[in-house]
């Protein structure tokens, strides 16, 4: 069985597959945003840190 | 079904006879072009070779089809219209001539009386975003302006959802490909002259304004005023509305109404991607295809907007929404012969 969150960006319904798993990123087919898989039980997602050019290195 | 393309040596002749050639459920069985009477049609559409033997005939020996394409200059179609209404039960004009219900209205937009005013209001305005139902099974319909097209569909998500109304102006930016200005050339579509142009053309009054505040009528008195610029480009035609909103609204405001509006059109899609290279419309993607795509950018700090919309003017802006319009009127799938997805780089 799939399950289904909404878009944090854009509204979206998306289907997540049966074995998403905890901070898997997920992008919206209509508004691109990524989603990252905060929570599994409750099924959550936020949007994904917006990785930055001077990340680390 | 047999189909007639009377003026079709233009740039939107040779677009619908792409279109209509392999087209399912007709037969093109007579092109006219006074002054290639005679030619090959390949020997003017160099693209269609092998597609078709028909050669171009003169309007004079017209012969009865069942629908038949209009594709000649603004304000031939209307001197003539009895004429062709003999020949087909079902015309679609291209032109500007059909266009606007009002013969005062044309007059102000065009310059000049209507030659047959009593014909406006038998034609069915050719944009099925917004006449689907008056087009099914109609006898006669125009076909749409291609600035106007883009407009019209750019601002239709919100207006029709009471986000924009008429209370502001609304001013457009757009940007069109060197086709617009037909097959004719001039001192202005010479080489050395219009390669590489950003070249302002249409600033103020351009004659789209009267068919796209037609289009908005039932939601509005609208103010639209066109600003229009010739680019580097052969097909094309980006709009942009600009406007400000009194409140602020969210993403997802954007995203119901848009959905709400296109959804379920056949050749509407919504284009924002903030993550994507290509996430606003953008007109060289859409070129031989009878898409419109549409997006909008929005700061909601300030309120401002800008709404988009990419079309083909030869496609979705002429050929293609006529040929989806013969598709509602003679019962055929929307979507016949229209498919095509574009290419891409």
């Amino acid at each position: 069985m799939s399950h289904s969150v909404e878009c944090i960006e854009c509204g979206a319904s998306l289907s997540l597959p049966d074995n998403v798993m905890q901070g898997e990123i997920l992008p919206c087919s209509d508004c691109g945003a990524e989603l990252e898989v905060i929570s599994l039980n409750p099924l959550t997602v936020d949007l994904a840190p917006m990785e930055m050019e001077d990340w680390g290195e | 079904m047999k189909v007639g393309i009377v003026g079709a040596s233009g740039y939107t002749g040779g677009e619908l006879l792409r279109l209509l050639l392999p087209h399912p459920h007709v037969e093109v069985t007579q092109v006219t072009a006074e002054r290639n009477a005679g030619k090959f049609v390949h020997q003017v559409h160099p693209h269609l070779r092998g597609q078709t033997e028909l050669r171009f005939v003169t309007a004079g020996v017209l012969e009865p089809c069942d629908v038949l394409f209009l594709a000649l200059p603004h304000g031939e179609a209307q001197q003539h219209i009895s004429h062709y209404a003999h020949l087909a039960e079902r015309i679609i004009d291209l032109s500007a001539d059909f266009r606007l219900n009002s013969a005062e209205i044309y007059a102000a937009a065009y310059g000049s009386p209507h030659a047959a005013p009593e014909w406006l209001p038998r034609f069915v305005y050719g944009l099925p975003e917004l006449c689907r139902e008056q087009l099914r099974g109609a006898n006669y319909a125009s076909g749409v302006g291609c600035n106007a097209t883009a407009t019209t569909i750019a601002l239709w998500a919100l207006v029709k959802a009471g986000i924009v109304t008429d209370t502001q102006p609304l001013f457009v930016d757009i940007k069109v490909g060197s086709s617009e200005g037909g097959s004719t050339p001039n001192a202005g579509s010479h080489h050395p002259v219009r390669s590489g142009i950003v070249r302002p053309f249409a600033l103020t009054g351009h004659r789209h304004e009267a068919e796209v505040r037609q289009s908005l009528a039932e939601c509005g008195n609208f103010d639209v005023r066109m600003a229009i610029s010739s680019v580097e480009m052969v097909r094309g035609v980006s709009a942009a509305v600009h406007l400000s909103f009194p409140v602020g609204l969210s993403e997802k405001d954007f995203w119901k109404a848009y959905r709400e509006a296109w959804n379920s059109e056949p050749f509407v899609r919504i284009v924002h991607d903030k993550t994507s290279l290509h996430g606003h419309p953008e007109p060289r993607l859409l070129a031989g295809t009878n898409y419109a795509d549409v997006g909008w950018e929005y700061d909601p700090a300030s309120g401002r907007a800008i709404l988009l919309c990419a079309i083909d003017n030869l496609g979705k802006g002429a050929a293609g929404s006529a040929v989806q319009c013969m598709n509602l009127m003679c019962g055929f799938e929307e979507n016949t012969g229209l498919t095509f997805g574009g290419i891409f780089p």
